[in-house]
């Protein structure tokens, strides 16, 4: 794992000395409100409905056991005893006190984290595959080139008043775990056919109220380049972004509206300008960081197999949770777990204090001390010798967090919607909450099998709706809360943007529209294999719009 | 009817004016039943946010059910409850303790 350095140190206590500097004068109201929000912001301090609410950087996703254990720590001490994972692989408290703060500023500064630039016009945290180092299907790990970036954008002058909010994602596989085409910025790290690493480069990608893929405008940029080409994109995006209108703000408008021929054409001829200068990585800088990131050292443990033969005969739950949360790892005698969030009925991507420091013990104990967030609002642990699954599974079951949901319909993204966001027109949680028991055998589920159900509160589309196979969308209307249904989305290498597949449902109706699609599916799949968002490829919309409307006049 | 609601500046916490302070429930909120009385709310809002007590000062619509103010959005009436997927937390948590 990353460490910090004694710059690093030294860089997140001056900000938190600043910072607690700045609430006290807020406080003392040496400084007004319009004074300091911009202040605030920039330390992840927003102001919800119920009190203020404090967004946590997770680099790349990635924690140990004793950073986790802080968040149990925080959220025990400061907060109301739990936290909420987010689609952007951090950690968000929902009631802290703006006075306390400063203390749990202290707190992460002591575990090496922060809040740094996980709010403001600028480059958010870098989200890569939270399998990463563990995956079986890629080039490299991507979280090296995802410290560089963090290292680089941390309070980069150039870049920390953009037009709008930044992105960038990063993955190391072929099969895309990063959404990295839903970003500002998204990397694909490759190897060319000389066994070079570097990366496919694809910009404009986003959701909010506009919708829009990335677009590849690069196959292969050697790795040493990197920076020197995501300051090139940045600096046509910061020169040509629109600042006019918030709504207009984001890259994926600028693409858009440029063309990509036209803005490929310009990232380029900027960046020859930057090519052969200062930015450009030197092999050993590269290798240096990467060696923070360096695999645990993986022991054979061919024990393994039989351990697992004698523990599914065993334990039904075992067996389960097996087939459905854990995959394959690079090293035969290892898997990595994915601990949902999403136990039936609860709150997708909430976990207790008391939780999170199970869990803490579970990755020092049987994990190499290493964690994951993943965008999808779960935790991992990536490196589990197959040996210890029964033991990890055993503790899982303890804490309620061993439900073998993972990928599966009630596997649900929703954003805090109306239940706790300023800006949401409707909640998102007790509608992931109903879809999650409705479908709560997990015999169904399995029957139905991948099905990525995500819900947002918002047109801002935090719970990424648009890339759901099946995305909902809540907005207000006439006072009461309405949900559109989209169909047809999709967050992986194939990225779609899904269609609105008619009128809204009323919360009441909504559960039952989602079950006749997923009935739908169920009677026209060719074979069991053919998921949901292949079928729905195949046939289009017309089917799910003869299930959900038939019924209703024409003449509306 | 009109209610001035805010967050308290040193926690965050959704407060409502009501007879001469800021109340941590809705229940008694001063009601503007005119424009002048809104008016008269409004400049007691612009005041506490001059006085750094309170930020996100609103004014909003309310009404009178079975005796006690409740706000008329979804919206305020979750920030005037707590979250509806935790009765356990929030302003309802404290009414229920």
């Amino acid at each position: 794992m990353y460490r910090y350095d004694e710059f690093d140190h030294d860089f997140v206590q001056a900000r938190v000395a600043e910072f607690s500097d700045q609430v006290e004068r807020r406080l003392s109201g040496e400084i007004t409100e319009d004074q300091f929000r911009p202040l605030r912001l920039m330390n992840g301090v927003y102001l919800q409905l119920h009190a203020y609410m404090l967004r946590i950087a997770v680099p790349y996703g990635t924690l140990s056991g004793k950073q986790l254990r802080m968040l149990g720590h925080i959220a025990r001490k400061y907060d109301k005893g739990y936290g909420h994972f987010t689609t952007r692989q951090n950690i968000q408290f929902n009631w802290p006190a703006l006075s306390d703060i400063p203390a749990i500023l202290a707190d992460l500064a002591s575990v090496e984290m922060h809040a740094i630039q996980t709010s403001g016009n600028c480059i958010r945290n870098v989200t890569a595959d939270h399998f990463a180092g563990a995956a079986a299907d890629e080039a490299a790990d991507p979280r090296p080139y995802a410290e560089i970036l963090r290292q680089w954008s941390s309070v980069h002058p150039e870049f920390s008043f953009l037009p709008r909010k930044f992105k960038i994602a990063v993955t190391g596989a072929e099969r895309d775990r990063a959404a990295i085409q839903t970003h500002d910025i998204g990397l694909h790290l490759k190897k060319n056919a000389a066994g070079q690493l570097g990366f496919a480069v694809y910009i404009g990608g986003g959701q909010g109220r506009t919708p829009m893929v990335a677009k590849k405008i690069r196959d292969f940029l050697p790795e040493a380049d990197l920076l020197s080409y995501c300051t090139a994109i940045l600096r046509v995006y910061n020169l040509y972004g629109r600042r006019d209108n918030k709504y207009k703000a984001r890259i994926k408008i600028l693409v858009h509206e440029t063309g990509v021929e036209e803005i490929t054409r310009q990232v380029e001829a900027e960046w020859q300008e930057l090519k052969d200068a200062e930015l450009k990585l030197p092999d050993a800088d590269i290798r240096a960081i990467e060696t923070y990131f360096a695999p645990p050292a993986l022991t054979e443990r061919p024990e393994g197999d039989q351990a697992i033969k004698l523990a599914r005969l065993d334990s039904k739950g075992f067996s389960e949770w097996l087939d459905q949360n854990v995959v394959t790892h690079r090293h035969p005698d290892y898997a990595a777990v994915t601990i949902s969030l999403k136990g039936i009925g609860e709150v997708p991507g909430d976990a207790s204090d008391s939780q999170m420091e199970a869990v803490a013990d579970i990755a020092e104990k049987y994990a190499f001390d290493e964690l994951r967030v993943s965008h999808e609002q779960n935790l991992i642990l990536p490196h589990v010798a197959r040996a210890d699954l029964k033991a990890v599974y055993d503790a899982l079951v303890d804490i309620g967090l061993a439900t073998a949901n993972s990928n599966l319909i009630s596997d649900i993204i929703a954003c805090p919607g109306l239940d706790y966001c300023a800006l949401a027109t409707a909640r998102s949680i007790p509608i992931a909450q109903e879809i999650s028991q409705r479908f709560a055998s997990l015999e169904r589920q399995r029957e139905i099998g991948e099905l990525k159900l995500k819900i947002s509160g918002c047109i801002n589309a935090c719970g990424h709706h648009h890339v759901g196979h099946i995305g909902i969308l809540g907005v207000e209307k006439k006072g009461s809360e309405l949900y559109q249904v989209t169909l047809g989305g999709s967050a992986d290498e194939n990225t779609s943007v899904g269609e609105i597949i008619g009128r809204g449902f009323s919360s009441e109706e909504i559960t039952d529209a989602i079950e006749r699609i997923v009935e739908t599916y169920l009677g026209l799949r060719l074979n069991p294999s053919e998921r949901f968002i292949d079928a729905y490829r195949r046939v289009g919309p017309a089917p799910f719009k003869e299930a959900l409307y038939a019924g209703e006049t024409k003449a509306a | 009817m009109k209610i001035l609601t805010a967050n308290r500046l040193t926690d965050g916490i959704a407060v409502w004016y009501a007879d001469g302070g800021w109340a941590e429930t809705v229940d008694h909120a001063d009601l503007a039943h005119d424009k002048a009385a809104e008016d008269r709310l409004e400049a007691i809002g612009a005041k506490a946010y001059a006085d750094n007590e309170v930020v996100d000062v609103n004014l909003i619509d309310a009404d009178v059910v079975n005796g006690v103010v409740e706000p008329v959005r979804l919206r305020e009436k979750i920030r005037a409850a707590g979250p509806t997927i935790r009765s356990d937390l929030g302003k309802q948590a404290e009414r229920a303790a």
